[in-house]
């Protein structure tokens, strides 16, 4: 293995803005190590070989002739398959976009280009972004590079396994119900969701419009912090988008690696502070918090008396919009058509082709929003989802009137044997447990690797205010700089 | 008692424009009902008094001026279709042989 896909994106930047490596050679460094080691991890559904090292030659030109360059460019990048790439197949790893390739980019792929930043290809996820294990994916699952049988978790599988299998050194997800963060957590690398409109969801292929956030991914707390503030900001695209500046969180990462957290307090979610975490996974946070004591923080329990609601509410919430997202896959405008043989109506066609096209997990959810938004249930089910997400949110208020961040584990568990949560899906939907209150209540969180249980990563969870996201990155800095960062095992 | 029985999920699949089979019905059927007998505890926590909360961020209309902009060709726009005629998406029938 070549010692640049070893290097943080920082460091790579370095080297290429000091001349000592040049793009090509990194990208280069980076799609031998995918096509030497991808085979087994399946981190990526398409490399982009040709646009990555055209991209690479175009920083060494602009470099060349003396241009100034952003802090990542030359860096090279994989983008989860949700986000349109113009020309480059996105199909959000479902059959019914198989081969589509988008006339357009996502705001955030332009700013990714703007900055210079070498796209290696698009990675592997749960179809439609519905999943915690990568094993929803219409193309097979990514495997865990910690433990080739278990998996990377989900939906981001492949953009989390694609950095610890050192293939690419940042990459982009998004988070609906935690699936950059619980990714994170159990591949021991960092995922950061930003604040809900803090990151554009213009080209991002729609699965619940009110709680999907794209956000950014690296192995250590800086690298992550850079690609964030890389891709942040207010979009008039998104008429969600919030108009402000982004938070400085490069700053706040810097700060945060001095290791100096005095002042800071810190909430310990008690709803989520033991019951129903694996003993390992336990274990790891409570030595965590030790080590934030250490540096100076102060830890507060705080409780949350309504988050124990908080997944029935997601899964009541997500499913109902994405019933009505996914409606657009019809097979008039784009991707797959089946049944159209002169005999059927278009309504016919329509069903077949999304039958077709769609996998398990994704007709559940779409069954499930369309009863839950259906005459006489809505008020049972959406209706009360609605309010909960209310008394949620109050919660977040009112625990950040009292402390500055709140902290929790990513997951009550670590990555767990393929197969082993398939055939129950309210099983599989645990894993997001500590993960939703967020997402429903639209402020930032990150998950930061806090050491192994029987051999493998635990996350530790830290959740801010809306549009507060450098506060959590001067916490995960800090936690960082106190317990490392986890290297899995050859290959 | 089954929250929703299989011929609901029968007309939930026609409702959603899915060719579901026996098979599928039967699987989806059973599982849709666990999952919302985990959820139908939510019933019992928010008051009437509670006002919903559909987003996070506040919600406004947005306009732009009426300035024409270059948009997709048309060309392009068709691209990923999986049938055009005449610079537009062809359909399979809409209509039935006896309408």
């Amino acid at each position: 293995m070549s010692d640049l896909t070893r290097m943080t994106a920082a460091q790579l930047a370095g080297l290429i803005a000091g001349g000592e490596a040049s793009a090509v050679e990194v990208a280069t460094a980076h799609l031998d190590r995918i096509a030497a080691v991808d085979e087994r991890v399946h981190a990526f559904l398409h490399v982009d070989r040709e646009g990555a090292l055209a991209a690479a030659a175009d920083v060494d030109a602009r470099r060349g002739r003396g241009e100034e360059l952003g802090p990542l460019a030359g860096v090279p990048i994989a983008v989860k398959d949700v986000i349109a790439t113009k020309g480059v197949p996105t199909t959000a790893a479902s059959k019914i976009l198989e081969g589509w390739r988008p006339p357009y980019d996502a705001t955030i792929v332009e700013r990714l280009r703007a900055a210079g930043t070498v796209m290696l290809g698009k990675t592997n996820m749960d179809e439609f972004a519905m999943g915690s294990s990568t094993e929803y994916s219409a193309y097979g699952p990514t495997n865990n590079p910690w433990d080739l049988g278990r998996i990377p978790g989900g939906s981001g599988g492949g953009s989390a396994a694609s950095l610890a299998a050192y293939e690419a050194p940042l990459a982009i997800g998004t988070d609906t119900g935690g699936s950059i963060r619980q990714p994170g957590a159990v591949t021991g690398t960092v995922g950061a969701k930003p604040t809900y409109g803090g990151t554009s969801r213009y080209g991002l292929i729609a699965f619940s419009s009110s709680l999907d956030t794209p956000g950014p991914c690296a192995r250590t707390v800086a690298d992550t912090a850079l690609l964030h503030a890389a891709i942040a900001g207010h979009d008039h695209r998104d008429s969600t988008s919030i108009p402000q500046p982004a938070p400085d969180v490069v700053a706040a990462a810097r700060l945060g690696a001095t290791g100096d957290l005095t002042g800071v307090k810190l909430g310990l979610v008690k709803e989520f502070s033991g019951e129903g975490a694996e003993a390992g996974v336990t274990a790891a946070f409570r030595e965590s918090v030790e080590a934030l004591v250490k540096l100076g923080a102060e830890v507060v329990e705080i409780s949350c008396p309504h988050f124990e609601y908080a997944l029935p509410a997601y899964y009541l919430i997500a499913p109902s919009e994405a019933s009505s997202n996914l409606a657009r896959f019809d097979g008039v405008r784009y991707g797959l058509r089946v049944g159209d043989d002169g005999s059927r109506s278009l309504e016919e066609v329509m069903s077949l082709t999304r039958d077709a096209g769609f996998g398990p997990e994704v007709k559940r959810r779409i069954m499930l929003g369309t009863y839950a938004l259906s005459s006489g249930y809505y008020d049972a089910y959406y209706g009360q989802a609605q309010k909960v997400r209310t008394l949620i949110t109050r919660d977040f208020t009112s625990a950040f009137e009292q402390v500055d961040v709140l902290i929790s584990p990513t997951t009550p568990f670590v990555a767990f044997p393929f197969g082993s949560r398939t055939s129950d899906p309210y099983q599989m939907y645990l894993a997001d447990l500590y993960t939703i209150p967020t997402n429903l209540y639209g402020g930032p969180a990150i998950s930061v690797p806090c050491g192994l249980s029987e051999g493998l990563p635990v996350g530790l969870q830290i959740m801010a205010p809306t549009m507060a996201d450098d506060r959590m990155y001067r916490v995960a800095a800090a936690l960082e700089s106190a317990v490392g960062t986890l290297t899995p095992p050859e290959l | 008692m089954a929250a929703i029985s299989r011929e609901e999920v029968a007309h939930l699949a026609r409702l959603s424009r899915l060719a579901v089979t026996e098979e599928e019905l039967d699987q989806f059927a059973g599982q849709l009902d666990v999952i919302l007998q985990s959820v139908a505890r939510i019933g019992d926590v928010a008051a009437d008094d509670i006002p919903p909360t559909s987003h996070s961020v506040p919600l406004t209309n947005v306009y732009r001026d009426d300035v024409v902009t270059p948009s997709l060709t048309q060309d392009a726009v068709l691209a990923g279709a999986p049938d055009a005629a005449e610079g537009r998406f062809r359909v399979p029938r809409i209509l039935s042989e006896e309408e």
